[in-house]
C-alpha cells in the first residue's frame, strides 16, 4: 500500500494511488493533493532555512522550483532534517537553469558548511593565557600540534563566495553586491564561536596551512604551503575565533 | 478492553502521569531567548525529537537551560511507527540518547508512516485500519518501548482520505493498540476534529469512542479550511493559526470526559510572538479550571 502512496507523493503529474475513498465520493486526488503538497512544500521550506543567500540570490520562485526539483529527485533518507541538503550544492552545479550563475553552487557548499558548522559538537576553546605561555616556547614551535574546533569548515573556491554571502548580511545588499568583484577567488573559514557562526575570508595559502592542521600536521610542517599566506595574522584569527581548543607540544593530540 | 498480547512490556494503559495538568507550549528556536530572559510561567514545553538529534550547537545550548527548570515533552515525528517495514534501529538509538540526555516527563509518537523504501517524507501518512496494520502498529509500539524502556503516547492522526483496505474504525484500532501494547493516548483535539470534518463523523461521538482511561497528554492547534472536489468542506492540520472555536468547544468536552490534562498549545508555521501561544495555554488552564469549578459544585 505505501508502496504506491510513496511513488505518487514525489510525482507531481501521476496519478493518485488506488484503493483510497471519501465519505461523499468525492474525487481522492483533491485530498490526496494535500499529502502530495506537505511532502513538498516542507521540504523546499527547509533547504529555504538552509540556504536563504542562495535563495535571495536567484529570487524566491527560482529556488522554490530548483528546490522542489531537488526534494523529488533526492528525498531525505533520514528523519533529521538538520542534515537534508546534503548534495544540494551539487545538484546546483548541474541544475542546467542555473549554468549562468556559475558561484552559484559553491555559495551553496557555504551554506551547507555553515549548517553543520550550526549543529556540530561543542568545544572549549583555549583560554589565550595558556595559548600565549605555549607559543613563548619559539623553539617547541614547530613542533606543536593544533586541535581545532569540531566545528571548523573550509572552503576554497574559484568565485568571490564570501563577499557574496557578506553582500546579504548587509543593509544594502545590492550596494554591497555592486562592490563585489565577480573574478575574484576566495577562500572561507566558517566556524561555530560561542553561538553563531563565523564566516571569515582568508587567504589560499591560509586555507592550505588550516587543513594541513586538520590532518594532523605540526605547525612547522603546516605553515610549509604552496601559496604564501601571513602566518602571524591566520594564527591571531584562529585564537580570536576560538577556533584553537588544544595545543600540545607534539606527538599525538591528547 | 482484552490484552491479546501477552507479551506486553507495559502494563496498566494510561502512561504515567508526569506532565503537569496544564497549559504546555511547542518550544520554538524564535522563543529561546525570550524564554531565557523572561522565565514565563508554563506548565510544560515540548519539542520535536529530531530537531535535537545534532552533535551541539545553539539547540541544545537553548535546550538545557529551557529544560532545567520546566517539564518537557519530546514528541517524535520520524519513526514511522504506521510503516510497512521494519522501524529504523538507528533511529531509535538516536530518540534513546535524546531522551537519556534530557529525561522528558513524556515521549510521544504517531498513528502515522513517514519513511517508505529508505525515503523520509516529513509527514505524517495514513495507513489503512485492518488486521495487517494492526499487528504491524503493535510489534513497532512494544519494540520503541522495549528499546526506550518506557511508556509512549501515541497520537490520533488527522486524515485526507480513507482506505478501501480499512476494516475497522480508527476508534476501534487505537483502542486496540492501547489494550495491546499498554501506551497511551495523546489526544490531538485538532487532528480529531480534522478528521471527523474530513470524513463526515460526528466529533463527540467518536471522542466518547476513544480509550479516554488512557489519555496522557491533549494537543490543540490551528487548521485551514479548503474544500475537496464535491465543494464539501475539508479541513487541513496546517498548525499556521490560532486554535479554532470548535476545537476550543471540543476540548472542553474532552475534559469533562478526561478530567485536567497536560494540554499543549501546537504552532509551527506563521509563530506569533510568545505571549500570544501563553495566551492561549492559559485559555487551556481556564477550561480545566472551569471544569474543576463544576465538578466540585456537583
Amino acid at each position: 500500500m505505501s508502496a504506491a502512496f510513496a511513488r505518487a507523493l514525489l510525482q507531481p503529474d501521476a496519478p493518485c494511488p488506488a484503493g483510497l475513498k471519501t465519505w461523499n465520493g468525492s474525487d481522492p486526488a483533491k485530498r490526496f493533493a494535500v499529502y502530495r503538497n506537505n511532502v513538498v512544500v516542507s521540504l523546499v521550506d527547509a533547504l529555504a532555512d538552509s540556504f536563504p543567500v542562495v535563495q535571495a540570490l536567484v529570487g524566491e520562485e527560482f529556488f522554490r522550483a530548483l528546490a522542489a526539483e531537488f526534494a523529488r529527485a533526492n528525498p531525505p533518507r533520514s528523519p533529521v532534517l538538520a542534515w537534508y541538503g546534503d548534495g544540494f550544492a551539487d545538484f546546483v552545479e548541474n541544475f542546467p537553469p542555473a549554468a549562468g550563475l556559475p558561484y552559484l553552487a559553491d555559495v551553496a557548499r557555504l551554506e551547507w558548511l555553515r549548517v553543520e558548522a550550526w549543529h556540530a559538537a561543542d568545544a572549549k576553546p583555549l583560554p589565550l593565557a595558556e595559548m600565549a605561555a605555549r607559543l613563548a616556547d619559539e623553539a617547541a614551535l614547530p613542533a606543536l600540534r593544533l586541535a581545532l574546533h569540531p566545528s571548523l569548515r573550509l572552503l576554497r573556491s574559484a568565485h568571490p563566495v564570501v563577499s557574496l554571502w557578506a553582500a546579504h548580511q548587509a543593509e544594502d545588499v545590492s550596494a554591497a553586491l555592486g562592490a563585489t568583484d565577480f573574478a575574484d577567488a576566495e577562500a572561507a573559514l566558517v566556524v561555530r564561536d560561542g553561538l553563531d557562526v563565523d564566516i571569515l575570508r582568508i587567504e589560499p595559502g591560509a586555507a592550505e596551512f588550516v587543513e594541513s592542521l586538520l590532518r594532523g600536521a605540526a605547525l612547522g610542517e603546516a605553515a610549509q604551503t604552496a601559496a604564501p599566506f601571513d602566518l602571524p595574522a591566520t594564527l591571531g584569527l584562529l585564537l580570536r575565533s576560538g577556533t584553537i581548543i588544544e595545543a600540545t607540544p607534539s606527538g599525538r593530540i591528547s | 478492553m482484552t490484552n491479546a498480547n501477552p507479551h506486553r512490556l507495559f502494563r496498566g494503559g494510561a502512561a504515567p502521569a508526569a506532565l503537569p495538568a496544564r497549559g504546555g507550549i511547542g518550544l520554538k528556536p524564535e522563543h529561546y531567548q525570550y524564554i531565557l530572559d523572561t522565565r514565563p510561567a508554563i506548565g510544560f514545553f515540548e519539542v520535536h525529537a529530531e530537531n535535537y538529534m545534532v552533535a551541539g550547537g545553539p539547540f541544545h545550548h537553548y535546550l538545557e537551560r529551557i529544560r532545567a527548570d520546566t517539564p518537557l515533552s519530546i514528541h517524535g515525528v520520524g519513526l514511522s511507527i504506521g510503516g510497512d517495514g521494519p522501524l529504523d534501529e538507528a533511529h531509535l538509538d538516536r530518540l534513546a540518547v535524546l531522551l537519556a540526555r534530557y529525561r522528558p516527563e513524556s515521549f510521544s509518537e504517531h498513528l502515522a508512516w513517514s519513511s517508505h523504501g529508505g525515503a523520509f517524507f516529513n509527514d505524517l501518512l495514513p495507513a489503512p485500519y485492518n488486521a495487517g496494520t494492526l499487528a504491524r502498529v503493535c510489534a513497532h509500539i512494544d519494540r520503541v518501548q522495549e528499546r526506550l524502556g518506557r511508556s509512549m503516547l501515541l497520537e490520533n492522526p488527522a486524515t485526507y482520505v480513507e482506505f478501501e483496505a480499512s476494516t475497522m474504525a480508527e476508534t476501534d484500532f487505537i483502542s486496540e493498540v492501547v489494550g495491546r501494547t499498554g501506551c497511551g493516548l495523546l489526544l490531538d483535539v485538532n487532528n480529531l476534529y480534522v478528521s471527523c470534518i474530513n470524513h463526515h463523523r460526528d466529533a463527540r461521538a467518536y471522542l466518547r469512542a476513544l480509550p479516554l482511561a488512557a489519555v496522557g497528554e491533549i494537543h490543540l492547534a490551528g487548521h485551514a479550511r479548503e474544500v475537496d472536489a464535491a465543494g464539501a468542506p475539508m479541513l487541513i492540520d496546517s498548525h499556521d493559526a490560532p486554535v479554532a472555536r470548535e476545537v476550543w468547544d471540543l476540548y472542553a468536552y474532552a475534559i469533562s470526559l478526561t478530567g485536567p490534562q497536560p494540554t499543549l498549545i501546537e504552532r509551527d508555521n506563521d509563530i506569533p510572538e510568545f505571549p500570544v501561544l501563553a495566551a492561549e495555554a492559559r485559555q487551556a488552564e481556564i477550561v480545566m479550571a472551569r471544569h474543576a469549578k463544576l465538578e466540585a459544585a456537583a
